[in-house]
Parts: C-alpha cells; sequence; structure tokens
C-alpha cells in the first residue's frame, strides 16, 4: 500500500466514461484497504465527444484536498487525440505514468516529457469482444488493465471485485475479459 | 414526505431518493411538483398536517423558494431541506458557490454546511432533531459538484441506531378536518383578542420568538451533536471546526469544503514555521459569536475566504467575525478573500498565498479593510 496520496487524472471524451472509471478505480482502492478515497468529475458542462476529465484521489488518510488534481502521479487518456492538448500531462512529473489507450507503440506517440508511458489499444479489445454500446467500444473499463499494468495502486483482485459489484450479470464477464485483454497486451515505456 | 422539482437545478439527490421511495425501501409520500416555490409548499403544508418532511434545492431553484422559505420559519414548521449550493444566473452557471444559501441567510432557516459527504449525512440526521426541538426549519448545506457529484466513503448508521437517535415525528401542529383549526392567518402590529377572548400575540411578538428560537437554539445544536456522538462516535459537539487553533495566531476561516482545503493551505504554512489554524464554520445561523470569540482569542491575523458576497459591502462569513470580535479585546487583522464563485476552483496553495500577502498587514497595523479582495483573473 502506498503511504502517500496518489492522484489519478483521467481524460476522456463525454460519453466515454471516464467519470465511471475514475470511480471504479477509487472503489477498487477502498476495497484494497485504502481509507482516504474521492472521485470526482473536473466540472464543466460535459456533452458527447467533447473533451472531459475527472480524478481519482487514494490515500491511507482522509483527503483533505478538494480542488481539481494540478499535479497528478498518473494521467489516463481514453482517446489518444487528446494528448494534442497540452492540459493532459500537464503537472505529470518524474516517475508518473501517462496511460494511453492507444494502437500506436509507445515510441510512436510523440509525446516529449518526465515520465512513464503505458499503452494499449483498448479500443481493439472492444471491438474484438463486442463491447460496444450505442456502436462505441466501451473503453473505458478495458483500459483499467492497461492502469494495473502500470502502475501497483489499485490491483487486478480489486477491480474485479468491484466490477462485478457494480454491473448487471450480463455485462460482468465481458468487461473483465476486456480488462484482463487490455493488460496482456499493455505495452511499457519507462523513463531512464 | 418528499417534494421536489425534478429539473436542473436539481442533483442526484432527490434522484435517489424517489427509487427509494418506488422500491419501497423508505417509508413515504414523494410529490414531484411543478416548481421550487410549490415544492416547498407542499412541504409546509405536509407539515401542518403532520408529517416529517423534506425537500432539495439549488441555486435559481431555492431562490425560487424564497418566499416559502420565510413561510416556513414564520410558521414554526421543522422543515429539513438540503440545499446543494449553486451559482446563480445572470450569467448562467450550474457550478459551486454559495451564493444560493447566503441570500436566503435572512429567511429565519438555521443553516448547516457540510464539509466532505459524511457529514451531509450526519447532519441531515441532526437537522430532523434539532428542527423539531427548536421548531425552526433547518437548511443543510453543501457543496455542489465538488461534493454533490464526489464519491467517498461514507459510514451508513443502521436504521436500529438512526431510529435511536431519531424516533418517530411527534408533531406539534396537526391540521385535522376533524378539528378545523386556522393558523397564520393576518396578525396585524399589536396583540388583539381572539375569538374565544384570549389574549393573543401580535406579529412582532411572534417575530420575536423566533428570533429568540434560533438564539437559544445553539445549545441545542451542541446537545444534538453531543447525542450524534455518543451513538456513531463521530462529533459534532461544536458550531465550527477547530484546526491546530490552540496555538494559532494566524487563522483561516472558510465554510464547507473550503473548510478542508483550508486545513492543507495550513499545512503549507505550518512547514514554513507561520502558526496557522483554521476555523471551519459548520452552524452560519445561528452564528456562535461567543464560542468563536474564544477561539479566535490568540488571533492575531485571521483570514476568511468566502464563496459569496454581500455586493457593494463584503463576504458574509467576514462580516459575522469582524460583528462577532467588536469590542471583544481581540484586535486581529482581518482580510477577507472572494473566492471560487461559479464553480473556480480554489486550491489550498492559493490561500496560503493570500495568507502570506497579508503578513506584512500584521507589522503596518492595519486592521480593517473596507472591501474584499478577489481571487480572480481582475
Amino acid at each position: 500500500m502506498n503511504a502517500r496520496l496518489h492522484e489519478i487524472r483521467w481524460h476522456g471524451r463525454g460519453g466515454q466514461g471516464a467519470i465511471t472509471a475514475a470511480k471504479i478505480v477509487a472503489q477498487a482502492a477502498y476495497l484494497k484497504g485504502y481509507r482516504g478515497i474521492t472521485a470526482a468529475p473536473s466540472f464543466g458542462a460535459e456533452r458527447r465527444g467533447a473533451p472531459v476529465s475527472a480524478s481519482t484521489r487514494i490515500s491511507p488518510q482522509t483527503v483533505m484536498v478538494i480542488s481539481q488534481v494540478e499535479k497528478p502521479d498518473t494521467v489516463v487518456v481514453l482517446d489518444h487525440t487528446l494528448l494534442k492538448y497540452q492540459e493532459v500531462t500537464s503537472g505529470l512529473d518524474r516517475g508518473g505514468w501517462l496511460v494511453v489507450n492507444s494502437q500506436q507503440h509507445p515510441k510512436e506517440l510523440n509525446i516529449t516529457g518526465d515520465f512513464n508511458i503505458a499503452n494499449a489499444d483498448a479500443t481493439r479489445v472492444c471491438r474484438e469482444l463486442g463491447l460496444i454500446i450505442a456502436g462505441l467500444p466501451v473503453v473505458n473499463t478495458a483500459i483499467l488493465g492497461a492502469l494495473v499494468h502500470a502502475t501497483n495502486v489499485v490491483d487486478m483482485a480489486s477491480i474485479e471485485a468491484v466490477i462485478r459489484e457494480r454491473f448487471s450479470d450480463s455485462m460482468i464477464d465481458i468487461n473483465l475479459a476486456a480488462i484482463m485483454k487490455t493488460f496482456e497486451i499493455t505495452k511499457l515505456k519507462k523513463i531512464r | 414526505m418528499i417534494a421536489a422539482y425534478p429539473i436542473t437545478p436539481q442533483t442526484p439527490l432527490t434522484e435517489k431518493l424517489s427509487e427509494f421511495v418506488e422500491g419501497g425501501e423508505l417509508n413515504a409520500e414523494y410529490v414531484a411538483v411543478e416548481s421550487e416555490h410549490s415544492a416547498l409548499t407542499v412541504c409546509t403544508s405536509a407539515s401542518m398536517a403532520g408529517a416529517r418532511t423534506f425537500t432539495a434545492s439549488s441555486a435559481h431553484g431555492l431562490a425560487y423558494m424564497h418566499e416559502m422559505l420565510h413561510w416556513a420559519a414564520g410558521a414554526r414548521l421543522p422543515v429539513v431541506l438540503a440545499c446543494v449550493n449553486r451559482a446563480i444566473g445572470a450569467p448562467w452557471n450550474i457550478l459551486n458557490d454559495q451564493q444560493d444559501s447566503i441570500s436566503q441567510r435572512d429567511t429565519g432557516w438555521i443553516q448547516i454546511y457540510a464539509r466532505n459527504n459524511q457529514e451531509i449525512l450526519d447532519s441531515v440526521l441532526q437537522a430532523y432533531k434539532i428542527a423539531e426541538t427548536v421548531y425552526v426549519p433547518v437548511m443543510v448545506c453543501y457543496d455542489g459538484y465538488v461534493l454533490s457529484h464526489a464519491e467517498m466513503p461514507v459510514a451508513v448508521p443502521s436504521q436500529e441506531d438512526v431510529d435511536k437517535f431519531l424516533p418517530s415525528y411527534q408533531p406539534h401542529t396537526i391540521l385535522d378536518p376533524a378539528n378545523p383549526k386556522n393558523y397564520n392567518l393576518v396578525t396585524l402590529a399589536d396583540p388583539r383578542v381572539n375569538t374565544e377572548g384570549v389574549l393573543c400575540h401580535g406579529y412582532m411578538e411572534l417575530r420575536y420568538l423566533l428570533q429568540e428560537a434560533l438564539q437559544n437554539s445553539g445549545e441545542v445544536i451542541i446537545r444534538v451533536g453531543q447525542e450524534f456522538a455518543e451513538l456513531f462516535g463521530r462529533s459534532y459537539a461544536n458550531m465550527f471546526w477547530e484546526d491546530r487553533l490552540a496555538d494559532a495566531d494566524i487563522v483561516i476561516v472558510a465554510m464547507g469544503s473550503l473548510a478542508m482545503e483550508a486545513t492543507v493551505a495550513a499545512d503549507m504554512l505550518r512547514v514554513k514555521g507561520h502558526k496557522a489554524g483554521v476555523l471551519g464554520m459548520r452552524v452560519f445561523r445561528p452564528f456562535p459569536k461567543a464560542d468563536l470569540l474564544k477561539a479566535l482569542k490568540k488571533s492575531r491575523l485571521i483570514v476568511v475566504f468566502d464563496k459569496n458576497i454581500s455586493y457593494g459591502s463584503e463576504g458574509a462569513t467576514c462580516s459575522e467575525i469582524k460583528s462577532a470580535l467588536y469590542g471583544s479585546g481581540v484586535n486581529a487583522v482581518i482580510r477577507n478573500f472572494i473566492v471560487g464563485l461559479g464553480g473556480r476552483d480554489v486550491k489550498a496553495r492559493e490561500m496560503a498565498d493570500a495568507v502570506t500577502k497579508s503578513l506584512p498587514l500584521l507589522k503596518e497595523g492595519f486592521l480593517n479593510s473596507e472591501y474584499p479582495e478577489w481571487i480572480c483573473y481582475i
């Protein structure tokens, strides 16, 4: 268990489920034993397709910071086209993790920054498994596999427990399969 | 009895309650009304008929309730309302500040502010006990989005314990067709005899009694907080939250979730060697002047952050603090910063900076400024 506050910032597009992902990880961290947890959308007028963000804070002690995350330990990006916006990696420091849903190899992402990169094509995983709702691949759960692969802040067992609790019976197996598959195909590029 | 108007500004709160009622988990009547004004009217009417009542609103919805807020307090009905704090237009904004509930400050309601989601739940339970003891309606206020749409761990007490703490409602007023009565009819300035020949209060005496009820409600609020602590282990034995005030000569004052962020600002100032503490306002009405005075005795610099403003004057909390300190002998420098309007993010480092910026005033002996400063881009 991490002894200090770990801050995750989520970037996606409205409808991709960034806020749900933030809440799943928060709940998983609680199950793992952390007692200081918050999950919150960052409050814009959110609409389908527009850039949205959310945050998850995880700490052994009660979280007293309530403002928006400024210096994330981890940034998760559900749509790699958002990487062109500067605010996506803003505040991500050395040793931090950028987790990206993209078909490209981390080296081809063309991101410069003093942080580690974890990359997986969660969109393809969802298409292959048929995890598609209203015509869109549901990448928000799949990408959790890449997050678990890259960081130790939550583990697969607690993520699985949350999926089993939150999702209806017919959606549990397919979501877990997407998370596992994404976990397996995640590529890491660590800073030296 | 729950009455609510299900449109923006509204929050997941009333949605969830309607699910509880529909699913049979909550034994209540749920009335979906056509406006917030009607929501509170249904609550006051149901309260007069002897029901325990609840409604929730925000921003424009609360403003639209304004007339009935006065009515609920004047009629001394123990209605409980959750105000999810949001900004009021123009221009349109759906995000958090405390202008909505502060604008209802003078309607005669008790106002309690929560710092986090646990305190929302705990405060609502206490609100009923307070309201039903002093016969004053209670508004439980909490920051829109910042808390209303955020998830955090909350200990949910058992029904058994809640029933122990808050037994079934024993109404003091029952409007009963079998025994018809008239309440709150035209009551003129001076006392008058009623049809039965009994001398009754005039309007002014009834209003005096409302003020007296609020003045005396502090004791009840504290007692209820203590009872709550005994049963649930979470203490609410004070009208405000104290963080490191014992040795603090610099005190940050904030209300709602900002009072949590303020403790992080105090951490930052402590690291730099300043003796900083936080006074988090929990109960804004009645305003706990006497207790507050004791807590601020050692302060030399008080920096008040308000997510509201009385335009042309200053932040509401700041005015209260100044008023409480007048003539007390505590001659602290008082600074007021208007922050976080319309959902503008307020960071601990900004609060710490505002305090640092105010430090030179200590040497200059400049106690009071006419107008507040704003943390914004102008």
